[in-house]
C-alpha cells in the first residue's frame, strides 16, 4: 500500500464545534450524575437547569460555526439516517424533560425523581448521540472507530461527576456512594480510553496527535484523582473531603474536556489518498 | 438503469491539470476551491522511486456517507448514482466534509476572487447560493441532463460529457454508463485491472483507476493473442 500526499487534520469543526461536545458532554454528565446520585430538591433542580444550559451552550457554540445559521431549523429534517438530526431531537427531549424533572425537585413532588431518572436516560442518549455523530464520520480514522461512542459517553458521565463534585460544598449533597461513583467513572472512561486507543493504531498520525492528551487523561484526569478520593474516603472532616473531592472533579473535568478538544481539533486527520497499485506503463489495449 | 462512473487511466495522466482547470472555468469556483484535482504521487526511495498523477475528486459513492450525515437531506443521491447538493437546504455545518473519506468536499465561507477585487468574469458567474454550504464535484450534471434531453450519450458527445473528461489531454479520463456492458466505461474496466480507492470503506466510489493491462502479468491481453496466433501459424 502507498499513500499519496499525507492525511491532515481537517479543518471544517474548529473549537466552536469542540465546544459542543464539551459543553453537550458536561451538561448530559452533570444531569445523569444528579440523578444517579440521588439529588433531591433544590439541588437536583439546580443541577438540571444547568446541566441543560450546558448542553444549550454547546449547541449555541455549534449554530456559531454553521455557515447559514438562519436555515437551522432545518437540522430536524433527516433523522433516519443523521446522528445530528437525531441530536437535535434528542436535545428538545432533554430541554422538556430536564426541566420538568427541575420543576418537579423544586416543588419537592413525590415523582420527582422518576422525572429526574427519565431526564438522566434521555441525557445518556443525547451523549450517546455525539458519540455516534463522530462515529459516523468515515473520513476521519479517529472518530469512525466503533470505540468513539463508548468513549464519549464515558468521558461525559465522569465529566459530569467531576462537576457535580466540584461545586459539591455549594449543594452538600455528596455522599459517601456519590463519590465512589465518581471512581467507578473515572475507572470506566480510562478502560474506554485504553479500549478506544487499540482501535486507532492503524492511524498512526491521529494515535501520536492524541497520546499527550490521552496521558494527561489517564494521568491528570483519572489517576491523579482517583488518589484524591482515597485520600478523601479515609478523611473525618467534612471540609477537607469536600476540598478533596472538588479538585478531584476539576480534575476529572478538566481532563476529559481537554481529551474531547484534541480529539475534534488534533486527532482528525482525515483518510488522506491511498494508491494501492502503482501504474503499469505502456500497457494500455 | 443507468450508473454513471468515471474511470482515470493513470498510465496515461500526465499531471497537466487540464482537467483541473477545465473544472475550475466549467464551474466557476473559487480560489482553492478544485472539485478536480490531480494529486502528484511519489513513492519509494532513491533509486527505486515511482510516480503517478492521481486524479481524485467526489466519487458518487454508492452508498455516500456524506448523505447519510447531512441532518437536512440536501445531499442526495440520484438513481443514475450522482451524488448531488441542494444549496437551498444545506446549513453549511460540515458534517459532509468530515465524512467524505475523499477530501471532496469544500465549503467557502465568504465570496473570494482570484485577484482580491471580482474580475468581470467572476462577478457574471459568481453564485451567492454556493458561499458557506458544501460544494463538491456534481459530474457535471447539468451537462449530462442537458444532453441526455437532446438525445446524446454522455461519456461520447461532448456537449453530455464532463468538462473534466472533454478537457483531458491524453484521454487518461472517461466517463459513461457502467450499468450498460457495452459503454466504454465498462470496456475499459473489462480489459484492464482497476481499483477503487479506499474501497475498504465500502463506501462503492463510482470512479475506478486503471493502473494494468488485463491478464495475470498485464500486458496486452489482444496484441499478446494476436503474437501467439502468429506463433501457432508460424
Amino acid at each position: 500500500m502507498s499513500y499519496g500526499p499525507a492525511p491532515w487534520v481537517q479543518r471544517h469543526w474548529d473549537l466552536r464545534a469542540a465546544a459542543n461536545f464539551v459543553f453537550g458532554g458536561i451538561g448530559s454528565g452533570v444531569i445523569v450524575f444528579a440523578s444517579l446520585a440521588g439529588a433531591r430538591g433544590t439541588p437536583a433542580a439546580l443541577a438540571l437547569v444547568a446541566g441543560l444550559a450546558l448542553v444549550g451552550a454547546g449547541l449555541f457554540s455549534v449554530w456559531l460555526e454553521i455557515g447559514r445559521p438562519f436555515r437551522a431549523i432545518r437540522v430536524f429534517t433527516n433523522p433516519r439516517t443523521s446522528w445530528m438530526s437525531r441530536e437535535a431531537y434528542v436535545a428538545i427531549a432533554l430541554a422538556a424533560m430536564a426541566l420538568v424533572a427541575a420543576w418537579m425537585h423544586r416543588a419537592e413532588a413525590p415523582a420527582a425523581t422518576v422525572a429526574g431518572a427519565l431526564a438522566a436516560l434521555v441525557a445518556l442518549a443525547f451523549v450517546y448521540c455525539q458519540g455516534r455523530m463522530l462515529n459516523a464520520a468515515k473520513g476521519i480514522p479517529a472518530w469512525r472507530s466503533p470505540a468513539t461512542a463508548g468513549l464519549i459517553v464515558t468521558t461525559s458521565l465522569a465529566e459530569g461527576a467531576g462537576a457535580w463534585w466540584l461545586v459539591a460544598a455549594a449543594h452538600a449533597q455528596g455522599t459517601r456512594g456519590a463519590l465512589a461513583l465518581l471512581g467507578v467513572l473515572l475507572v470506566a472512561r480510562l478502560l474506554a480510553w485504553l479500549a478506544y486507543r487499540r482501535t486507532i493504531a492503524g492511524a498512526p498520525r491521529a494515535a501520536a496527535a492524541l497520546a499527550p492528551a490521552g496521558w494527561a487523561l489517564a494521568v491528570a484526569g483519572t489517576l491523579a484523582p482517583l488518589v484524591l478520593l482515597a485520600v478523601a474516603a479515609t478523611m473525618s472532616v467534612e471540609a477537607w473531603v469536600l476540598g478533596l473531592s472538588a479538585a478531584a472533579g476539576a480534575l476529572a473535568l478538566a481532563g476529559g474536556a481537554w481529551f474531547k478538544i484534541a480529539l475534534i481539533l488534533r486527532g482528525a486527520y482525515n483518510q488522506g489518498f491511498a494508491v494501492p497499485h502503482m501504474p503499469v506503463r505502456g500497457a494500455r489495449t | 438503469m443507468t450508473r454513471w462512473a468515471m474511470i482515470a487511466d493513470l498510465r496515461r495522466c500526465v499531471g497537466c491539470q487540464t482537467c483541473t482547470a477545465a473544472c475550475k472555468h466549467a464551474n466557476a469556483t473559487p480560489p482553492g476551491v478544485q472539485w478536480r484535482r490531480v494529486l502528484d504521487v511519489e513513492v519509494g526511495d532513491y533509486p527505486d522511486v515511482k510516480r503517478a498523477f492521481v486524479p481524485v475528486g467526489c466519487q458518487h459513492c454508492d452508498d455516500p456517507p456524506c448523505m447519510h450525515v447531512c441532518p437536512t437531506t440536501a445531499t442526495r443521491k440520484r438513481a443514475d448514482g450522482i451524488v448531488t447538493i441542494d444549496y437551498d437546504l444545506c446549513i453549511g455545518c460540515a458534517y459532509c466534509a468530515v465524512a467524505c473519506p475523499y477530501q471532496a468536499r469544500y465549503k467557502t465561507e465568504r465570496a473570494t476572487f482570484a485577484y482580491g477585487a471580482p474580475a468581470a468574469h467572476e462577478t457574471k458567474r459568481h453564485d451567492p447560493d454556493r458561499i458557506a454550504v458544501a460544494t463538491k464535484c456534481t459530474f457535471c450534471v447539468e451537462r449530462i441532463d442537458a444532453g441526455l434531453a437532446a438525445g446524446m450519450t454522455p461519456g461520447v458527445d461532448p456537449e453530455a460529457t464532463p468538462a473534466c473528461v472533454n478537457a483531458c489531454i491524453a484521454q487518461a479520463l472517461t466517463f459513461g454508463d457502467l450499468d450498460d456492458p457495452a459503454s466504454n466505461v465498462s470496456t475499459l474496466l473489462e480489459g484492464n485491472r482497476h481499483f477503487r480507492m479506499h474501497s475498504e470503506l465500502g463506501t462503492g466510489p463510482g470512479f475506478y483507476y486503471l493502473w494494468d493491462g488485463a491478464g495475470p502479468d498485464g500486458g496486452v491481453p489482444a496484441l499478446r493473442k494476436l503474437v501467439e496466433q502468429a506463433m501457432e501459424l508460424a
